[in-house]
């Protein structure tokens, strides 16, 4: 059983969904995310995503597009993303970290090379937006051979017809993007995720994660009631970006997951 | 792996040629790319839809462009003839309304309400606001903001002609900014958008669509050449941004095994200073915009920036098929740098009485190298891919002349 699938079930054993964070590795500076990400689980992330930053993040809006800048201007790389993961594993064994972000720097860096340091370094699953799975030659399978979760994104463009074939080869759990649109705009209307997450479960037993859009403890907790997880991404990293240059930014940012992860476990009653 | 008996069957199934190319996008424009392929193999099935495409490519765009025997080059260079392929007379003054028009009238079959379009130097841009004004669809075309800024003249049309011009700051605020911008709005508005996309890039089935619309450049030349000379001509070169005009003269030539084809890249200050737009010369293969390809990238696969006096082959990387055809070398690729272009801009502009666009001006800087090496019975053709109108301030700024 994989890290991530011991998470889901021990949430499931609490009768509660999970609270799931993205920030982009190395923002604003390596340093002080690294002392950040090693509070998340303290401050209540169940699961952490961590952002591999791209210069040209396609699916992102503009906060995680700065966001992205910000850590590569200073000095961030897939190499450096790998060690921060590691040295963040020696402390803890427990919280499932999956690596968020676009191909383009692990096909630069090489799938077996990158697969074996990621499973070295404790990394548990992958999201890679621009990988569907007619390319799942390239990183999927690969990546299921290096007992690495490949995590897929269906979106409320994936039909019944299309589904079956993003459910195939994938592990960990599924990631509903509950709006057509990038990330950290909108928020989806609530009465349509949950008819969207009913038909999912219909197609799979994989835990279902629902994302883009989540903003405050209210809304993770609307949807905490409906899916097995809520991730919250350009929220965090609006805070972060808001505190930059202050002493209080990893205070700041674990506040607010400590409110997001109140109001998903507080959701069921 | 043994040669291919034809170089124009590709792509496969999963839109790759040998290992470029495919459809490396997100889960949630994966419906709609697949739509936009089933729309248009039927479209292409259809005479009906090639009646409506080559009625517009006649009385709208004025095709077939000329094929011109440049007489005074030819004496100048003192070795091949020396033939120019006339895009520049097309209506809006580039090859890039061959695709707009083909892609513009795809969109309505497919009941598309709104178009948007990314756009560098502004002439992919304006092809799609005029195609868009004739036919009344509302029309977004994203542009970098960089490039707002050195070619004004081509904003100022494009809002002349109704498109909404959205200035795009992200990343580097050039072309493949816009691209990505114009990629996060179809992602937003799936339900009733087209994408129009400029060059034969991005996800399948663009490469091979943009590709086939602009097969009338090569198509013409094989008609016009035998009609000129009684036989096929010798080279075809072109330049190459991301290569649709390149790719639309050679394609047709492919499997004619005489015909040599050379695609210039742009060199810039030169490949080897680092400021260069040369994917193929001065890149590795990667993965971006929903292909994989050559592309100017650092270490880590970050895209880098690049750099060429020519805002048209001014993107990070390069069509699909020309990254497969250089591997398995039926293409020769080299680059031209911004020094060379500008002197072969002035050199054609005084001999011929033609202004080509800085871009296509890479491409003549190439072929006057090899033009004097070559016999006067050897049959040259460059692709005057567009005009230079738009390019009269750049060169007027880098000649020290103020306007």
């Amino acid at each position: 059983m994989s890290r991530i699938d011991g998470r889901f079930a021990e949430l499931k054993q609490s009768a509660r969904a999970g609270l799931v964070t993205y920030l982009t590795c190395g923002d604003p500076d390596p340093a002080t995310f690294s002392a950040l990400l090693a509070k998340l689980p303290g401050a209540g992330a169940d699961l952490i995503e961590v952002g591999m930053p791209f210069s040209d993040p396609m699916a992102d809006g503009p906060s995680i597009q700065a966001a992205g800048l910000r850590a590569l201007k200073a000095g961030m790389t897939l190499a450096g993303t790998l060690a921060l993961v590691r040295g963040f594993r020696a402390q803890d064994k427990t919280t499932p970290i999956v690596l968020m972000g676009y191909y383009n720097p692990i096909h630069r860096y090489g799938v077996p090379k990158f697969l074996a340091e990621a499973k070295a370094a404790g990394i548990d699953g992958l999201i890679v937006v621009d990988l569907p799975p007619e390319h799942d030659d390239e990183l999927c399978l690969p990546a299921r051979d290096a007992e690495i979760d490949f995590v897929r994104l269906a979106t409320p463009t994936t039909d019944d017809e299309r589904l079956p074939a993003v459910l195939n080869n994938i592990s960990g759990f599924l990631y509903y993007v509950a709006i057509a649109g990038i990330t950290g705009t909108h928020s989806a209307a609530i009465d349509g995720v949950a008819e969207a997450v009913a038909r999912l479960k219909r197609h799979t037993t994989l835990p279902v994660a629902v994302g883009f859009g989540i903003k405050t403890p209210q809304q993770a907790a609307e949807i905490a009631r409906i899916a097995d997880a809520a991730v919250v991404g350009s929220a965090l990293v609006d805070k972060l970006a808001a505190n930059i240059g202050k002493p209080g930014l990893v205070d700041a940012v674990l506040a607010d997951v400590n409110a997001l992860a109140q109001g998903v476990r507080g959701a069921r009653p | 792996m043994p040669a291919p008996n034809t170089y124009r069957a590709g792509p496969d199934d999963r839109g790759l040629f040998g290992r470029h190319g495919g459809r490396f996008v997100a889960e949630t424009l994966m419906p709609l790319i697949l739509e936009v392929e089933r729309a248009y193999d039927a479209a292409r099935g259809d005479p009906g839809f090639a009646r409506e495409l080559s009625y517009y490519l006649e009385h709208y765009v004025g095709r077939p462009s000329p094929l011109y025997f440049a007489e005074r080059l030819t004496a100048h260079w003192g070795g091949a003839k020396v033939y120019l392929k006339r895009e520049d007379l097309n209506h809006t003054g580039a090859h890039k309304i061959n695709n707009t028009m083909g892609q513009i009238l795809l969109a309505k079959r497919m009941g598309r309400g709104r178009i948007i379009a990314e756009t560098g130097a502004g002439q992919h841009g304006v092809a799609t606001a005029t195609v868009c004004a004739l036919f009344d669809i509302p029309c977004v075309v994203y542009m970098g903001a960089v490039d707002i800024e050195r070619q004004q003249p081509n904003v100022f049309r494009m809002k002349l002609l109704g498109a909404e011009v959205r200035a795009v700051y992200s990343g580097t605020a050039t072309l493949k900014d816009a691209m990505n911008e114009a990629l996060r709005d179809w992602v937003a508005n799936v339900a009733d958008t087209y994408y129009c996309i400029g060059t034969v890039a991005g996800p399948h089935p663009y490469p091979v669509m943009v590709r086939d619309f602009q097969c009338v450049i090569g198509d013409e030349v094989k008609t016009q050449m035998r009609r000129a000379e009684g036989r096929l001509p010798d080279t075809l070169m072109a330049c190459v941004g991301g290569g649709s005009n390149a790719m639309g003269l050679f394609h047709p030539f492919l499997d004619d095994p005489s015909v040599k084809m050379i695609g210039v890249e742009a060199a810039g200050e030169g490949v080897e200073t680092g400021r260069h737009a040369a994917s193929i010369n001065g890149g590795g293969p990667g993965v971006l915009h929903g292909n994989r390809t050559y592309l100017l990238q650092d270490r880590d696969g970050q895209i880098i920036d690049t750099h060429s006096i020519s805002a048209g082959l001014d993107y990070p990387g390069i069509g699909p098929e020309h990254a497969w055809l250089h591997d398995i070398e039926r293409i020769e690729y080299v680059a031209v740098t911004d020094r060379e272009a500008l002197d072969a801009f002035q050199l054609l502009t005084r001999l011929e009485g033609i202004i080509p666009a800085l871009e296509s001006a890479h491409a003549i800087a190439e072929a006057g190298k090899r033009a004097r090496n070559l016999g006067k019975d050897h049959l040259l053709v460059v692709n005057l891919s567009g005009r230079g109108d738009k390019d009269i301030f750049t060169v007027a700024k880098r000649l020290g002349v103020e306007l």
